[in-house]
């Protein structure tokens, strides 16, 4: 039987957004895909060598639910829902929030960004970065973790056309 | 049931039960047994779902007080 492939272009740079590229690709991975993402606009900071430039913010995401992972039951639960316009002149908002969302992460016994992105460095995936974007954003290569390779539409096509998955994220 | 390596893997989200049992099992032999603990409900179904695309037998799965053990067999 042939390996099976998965395909990812990975474009948001957040947080939250992180998390489909890096679980999909690792999992894939386990269950013996050849896999493959691609990185571009800001999907960049995905492989940036300092992962701490990933925030997550509910200002303009209804659909995010603000909860303190701390405190007693009935506290945890409640929602703290805020207009855009208090959240957006609250300086420091956005951080605080990430550090909630990083301890709502821990609670859960979810993975880490950079644990996720090791074990899909460790199972093989291919990591490729878009060098028209890297440029157009005034990034170096420098600013990359090693292993990643560098191309073009072109680049992610050749692999992108034999896979059995391929996702937009 | 008698195993040849232990993972636990309790506490661990999505989809860290996989990824940790992947790495057990490149560490056991063909035929040999490794037995999972987990507390992740959606493992029951992620484990059955692993198993019948690796091709490793899931020899049980059982639940005791939100506990998961699953016995898998090394293709």
């Amino acid at each position: 039987m042939d390996t099976k492939k998965m395909a990812i272009i990975a474009t948001k740079g957040t947080l939250d957004w992180a998390y489909p590229p890096f679980i999909l690709a690792s999992t894939a991975a386990a269950l013996g895909y050849e896999t493959q993402i691609f990185f571009t606009f800001y999907g960049l900071q995905l492989v940036r060598k300092d992962l701490s430039v990933l925030k997550v913010s509910p200002l303009g995401n209804p659909g995010m639910p603000m909860k303190m992972p701390f405190g007693p039951k009935w506290f945890k639960s409640i929602n703290w829902n805020m207009p855009n316009a208090i959240q957006a002149i609250i300086p420091g908002y956005e951080n605080v929030a990430t550090a909630l969302m990083k301890q709502t992460i821990a609670n859960n016994g979810v993975a880490t960004i950079p644990d996720l992105r090791e074990l899909c460095q460790e199972a093989d995936v291919k990591f490729i970065a878009c060098q028209m974007t890297v440029e157009l954003f005034g990034f170096d290569h420098s600013d990359f973790i090693d292993g990643l390779e560098y191309g073009g539409a072109a680049t992610f096509f050749e692999f992108a056309g034999e896979t059995d998955i391929c996702l937009f994220i | 049931m008698n195993f040849d390596k232990e993972l636990d893997a309790r506490g661990l989200n999505c989809p860290l039960p996989i990824l940790r049992a992947k790495k057990a099992l490149a560490e056991v032999a063909s035929g040999q047994v490794l037995k999972i603990l987990s507390t992740d409900p959606g493992s029951v179904k992620d484990f059955a779902a692993f198993a019948k695309q690796t091709g490793n037998e899931l020899l049980s799965t059982a639940e005791a007080g939100g506990e998961f053990t699953f016995f898998m067999k090394k293709k």
